[in-house]
Parts: C-alpha cells; sequence; structure tokens
C-alpha cells in the first residue's frame, strides 16, 4: 500500500505541473497585448507599459514561468487587476460558498439517488424500476443551464416556496443545490441499480436467502454495501464534475463562490484572477481524483496495489 | 433506442437544412411592440425580448449547434486519431510524450479548459470550436492509441511490414481501420457533449454572440424574463435536451452494436 501511495504521489507531480503550466501559458494566448486588452484600446502607451510591468510582462518568458512557480508554491498567486487584492485572497473569500454549494449538491444527489437505485433494482423490470430509470435518464439529458431556470420558474416565479436567487437563509441553496446535484444523481441512481444487480446475482445472496433471509434483509445486510464500491468510485471522481458545474450554477442563481468570481474575472479581462480561479479549480479536482483513488483500496480489501 | 436517437437526429439534421424555407418569419426581424408575447397560433413558441419568434430562430440555431457539433468532432476525431495511432504504433518516447500531455489535459476538467480558452482568445464561434477540439482530441487520442497497441501485433500489420510497408501506409491503411468502429461511437457521443459545451459556453456569455441565435445564447436571454416570459427558457432549453438525447441515444445504440457485450 504504502509503495502504491509514494508512486501515485509521485505520478501526480507531473501532472500538477503541466496543469501549471498550461495556466501560465494562458495569459500568453490572449491575442495581441494582454495589457492593453485588459486596459482597452483607449489605454495609453505609459499606463499599458506600467501595467505590463506591474504583471511582469516584460521579463523574459523563463524568468516569468520561474517567478509564476516559486509564487504558486508559495501560495501567492499574483494580485486582481479589478480589486487591486492578492488573488489567493479573493478566492479564500468565495471558497466556503463554493465547497457549501458543492457538499449540499452531492448530499441531494446521494439521498436522492442510492434510494432510487435500490428501489430499481429490487423491483427490476416492473413500472417502479422503469420510472426511476427514466428519471434518471431525464436528469442526465438536462443541462443543468436549462434545468436551473425551470426550477427557478417553478418553486421560484409559480409556487413562491423558495428564493430565486443570492444567498442568506438555508432555503437559497436548495435551487442551486438541486440543478447541481440533478446529474449526479441521474448517474449514481443507474450506478446503483447496475450495482446492487450484480451482486444480487451472487452466491452469497443467495446462501443467505437460503438461510430463510428476506429478499429486503439480504439486499440491506449483504448485497447493498458491496455494491456500493463502485459507487463510492464514481461520488470521488463525479466530485470534478460538480466542482466545474458550479461556475454555472453560481452564476444562474448569483451565489458569490468562486465560479461565479471566475465568469466575473472573465468579463473584466482580470487575467490574473482568471488564472487564479481556473487554478484553484484544477488543482482540487487533480487532488480529488487522486483522494479517490487512494481511498478506493481502502473500502476493497480484495483490491491490492503491489 | 437506437431508432428514436436517429429520429431525433435526422429531425434535428432536417430542420436545420430546410430552417430558410420551414422558418414562418425572418429570425432576425424584431416587432418591438410585441416583445415577449406568449406562445400563439401566429407564433407557437412566442417572441422574445425583441419581438422575434422563438420558433425561427430555434430553426436557425440548429444549425449553429449541429455545425459546432460537426466541426469540433471532426477536428478533434482527426487530430486525436492521428496522435493516437502515432503513440501506439511507434510507441518509445513519442508515446511517452503525447501520453503526457494527454494525462495532462485529461486531469483538466474538460469545460474549464474550455472555458478558459476563449476567455483568452474571445468569444466567438471559431473559438469555441478551437477551444472545444482541444479538449475533444484527447478522448480519441487514448482509445486509438490502445486500439493501437494491440493492432501492431496483429498477423496482417506484422504481414505488411513483412512485404515492406512504410509506417504511415501501415498506420493508415491497416491500424487506423481497426480503430474506426469505435471511434465513430465516440463521435457520436461527442456530438452530445460538443452540443451541450457550446451551448453552455454561449449561456455564460463566451459562446456564439449575439444577434446570432445559438440555443445557448437564447437561454441566456431568457434569464432575465422568469418572471414575465418563461416561454423564453423553455423552448430553447428543450431544444438542446432532445438533440443531445437523441445523439446519446444514437451513441449508446451504436455501442451496443459495436460491443453487444456492453449491451444491457
Amino acid at each position: 500500500m504504502l509503495r502504491y501511495l509514494v508512486r501515485r504521489l509521485l505520478l501526480t507531480i507531473p501532472v500538477l505541473l503541466g496543469v501549471a503550466t498550461l495556466v501560465f501559458a494562458l495569459i500568453h494566448l490572449v491575442p495581441g497585448d494582454p495589457a492593453q486588452s485588459m486596459l482597452g484600446e483607449g489605454a495609453s502607451v505609459e499606463d499599458v507599459a506600467k501595467l505590463r510591468h506591474a504583471l511582469g510582462l516584460d521579463r523574459p518568458l523563463l524568468v516569468q514561468y520561474q517567478t509564476f512557480l516559486t509564487g504558486l508554491l508559495k501560495g501567492d498567486l499574483g494580485s486582481s487587476f479589478r480589486y487591486g487584492t492578492p488573488v489567493t485572497r479573493e478566492i479564500r473569500d468565495r471558497l466556503f460558498r463554493t465547497m457549501q454549494l458543492a457538499a449540499a449538491a452531492m448530499a441531494v444527489a446521494i439521498l436522492c439517488a442510492v434510494p432510487l437505485g435500490i428501489v430499481a433494482a429490487v423491483f427490476r423490470g416492473t413500472a417502479i424500476d422503469y420510472a426511476a430509470m427514466t428519471l434518471a435518464l431525464a436528469g442526465i439529458s438536462m443541462p443543468n443551464f436549462w434545468l436551473g431556470p425551470l426550477l427557478a420558474i417553478l418553486f421560484a416565479v409559480y409556487l413562491g416556496w423558495l428564493p430565486v436567487a443570492g444567498t442568506g437563509t438555508i432555503w437559497h441553496l436548495v435551487l442551486p443545490a438541486v440543478t447541481l446535484g440533478a446529474a449526479l444523481a441521474a448517474i449514481l441512481a443507474r450506478m446503483t441499480r447496475a450495482s446492487l444487480l450484480e451482486e444480487l446475482r451472487e452466491l452469497y445472496v443467495l446462501a443467505a436467502r437460503a438461510r430463510g433471509l428476506s429478499r429486503v434483509r439480504a439486499v440491506v445486510h449483504h448485497a447493498f454495501r458491496n455494491s456500493l464500491i463502485p459507487v463510492v468510485t464514481i461520488i470521488g471522481l463525479q466530485f470534478g464534475a460538480v466542482l466545474t458545474g458550479t461556475i454555472i450554477t453560481e452564476t444562474i442563481f448569483a451565489w458569490p463562490g468562486v465560479g461565479r468570481l471566475l465568469i466575473q474575472a472573465i468579463n473584466f479581462r482580470d487575467y490574473p484572477l482568471v488564472q487564479g480561479c481556473i487554478l484553484f479549480i484544477s488543482l482540487t479536482y487533480v487532488v480529488m481524483n487522486l483522494l479517490t483513488d487512494l481511498t478506493y483500496g481502502l473500502l476493497d480489501p480484495r483490491i491490492r496495489y503491489d | 433506442m437506437i431508432r428514436v436517437g436517429l429520429a431525433i437526429v435526422l429531425v434535428a439534421i432536417l430542420a436545420a437544412a430546410a430552417g430558410p424555407v420551414l422558418s414562418p418569419y425572418d429570425p432576425a426581424s424584431q416587432e418591438l411592440s410585441r416583445r415577449l408575447e406568449r406562445p400563439s397560433l401566429s407564433h407557437p413558441f412566442g417572441l422574445d425580448e425583441l419581438g422575434r419568434d422563438i420558433l425561427s430562430r430555434l430553426l436557425s440555431g440548429a444549425r449553429i449547434s449541429l455545425l459546432v457539433g460537426l466541426a469540433v468532432v471532426s477536428v478533434s476525431s482527426v487530430v486525436g486519431m492521428l496522435l493516437g495511432s502515432i503513440a501506439g504504433y511507434f510507441g518509445g518516447i513519442v508515446d511517452d510524450v503525447i501520453s503526457r500531455a494527454v494525462d495532462v489535459l485529461m486531469a483538466f476538467p474538460g469545460i474549464l479548459l474550455a472555458i478558459a480558452l476563449v476567455a483568452v482568445l474571445g468569444p466567438n464561434l471559431t473559438n469555441v470550436v478551437i477551444a472545444l477540439s482541444v479538449i475533444g482530441w484527447v478522448g480519441y487520442a487514448r482509445l486509438v492509441r490502445s486500439q493501437a497497441l494491440r493492432a501492431r501485433e496483429f498477423e496482417f500489420v506484422q504481414a505488411a511490414r513483412a512485404l515492406g510497408a512504410g509506417s504511415p501506409r501501415i498506420v493508415l491503411r491497416h491500424v487506423l481501420p481497426t480503430a474506426l468502429p469505435s471511434v465513430v461511437v465516440q463521435a457520436t457521443l461527442g456530438m452530445a457533449g460538443a452540443i451541450i459545451a457550446e451551448a453552455a459556453l454561449s449561456f455564460l456569455g463566451l459562446g456564439v454572440q449575439p444577434p446570432t441565435p445559438s440555443w445557448g445564447t437564447m437561454l441566456d436571454a431568457g434569464r432575465s424574463h422568469l418572471f414575465d416570459a418563461p416561454h423564453l427558457t423553455i423552448f430553447p432549453g428543450l431544444a438542446i435536451a432532445m438533440l443531445v438525447l437523441g445523439f446519446n441515444f444514437l451513441g449508446d445504440g451504436l455501442r451496443d452494436r459495436v460491443d453487444p457485450k456492453l449491451a444491457s
């Protein structure tokens, strides 16, 4: 296990370096002069030169790259052009909201999908199964930038049960969390059903039933636990999708998180902040995938790493 | 399932191709006095915030969606197939370089990289295609690489080599064709992915710019009128969901045909 852990961690280093390099390269892909683009066409030559100096764009590329990587290791991602504050502070201020939304979405997804998947598997081939899987298919096919406004129309505009956007109470979290969690719920429900059906075919379930256990007890006490392994893996791997999904969901519901900050930074051509947000989201994504890989083995003792 | 998918996709292609003939109104013509008017017999999907006919704009937007999907899938599959087969067939340092690039791009959440690229390149249709192709080729390269690794051990490939065929000929004539069925499946599902990604980028204001009628842009415009004109949101979203569902059905069905073991 330790050898695998070290190897997996070592393999992550070039990926992290690659991600950082790609994010560094972004600002150099801006057509023309990034400083000019940030200040607008009407900016004076002096102002452009000053900003170029402030962003370090007047230095050789390799020096810029070295400064970027050193800063990254120290947690320094430069300063926001719009706010004039460190990029890390802007991200840190909104991090709680994004994590709150992502956690709520995952909770909604797990709480809806796992029971739905179990019911569909237990009642396989019946109307309940078809209804559950049709619901799951709808969840997968509906883009969250459509589902969000639709839920807002129904629950905020027509029924008036929930606030349409913003923050403040727990009720503000409901629509964004459902919007963000729906696709994951659909994937999880299908996965839970498939995985449980697989387990129900195993001999140990038959043995349990032969010993006189009811179908429900055989599912709950025996098959369900084993069927969870692929489901947990999917939950871990889908965290990245949930994290990127926050960009759209936060924009729809004016949720003040990192995703909305990214879109605002893009609109203001605040490239250091754009770089910072993208780096933060992608690094979190890589780390989450790494953690999922590592916990996979802990869940299933049959998996050996050597 | 495959038939339902094919039917939806064919209807969309027909609607896009015959759009100008089928459109009851000019998608750009405005009737400001009737803005946000609800669906009626003369305008089945209603009018938008500038009094433009939503049905005509949806028909026109189908062209954008299918065009972006086709362009992204074409560029990504050609680049991915080429690099994947080179990596798998030649191995060694070439494989290492290509595989590491694939690893890094796979480590990025796809849509995030597309957002980043469009943000720096500028929001327009061409840049959307470039951004989605940059993230799109990776899947094809991975798929074709694994097929090429197997194919180079096949007897007919070794026979071609023994007969003196050069590497480019072997890759193009013998290695790539073995991967084609899987690539077709991937491309069909890739159409769904590209259509949804284009709509997402346009929804965020980073894709096709107004007044060009893209489904994502139409949804974005509807956001400001959830209270007074929900039809601005309902119909473009329905169009996106149906077309994506169609390509997903078609892709899943084709995959089951290509690899019957996967059929549930």
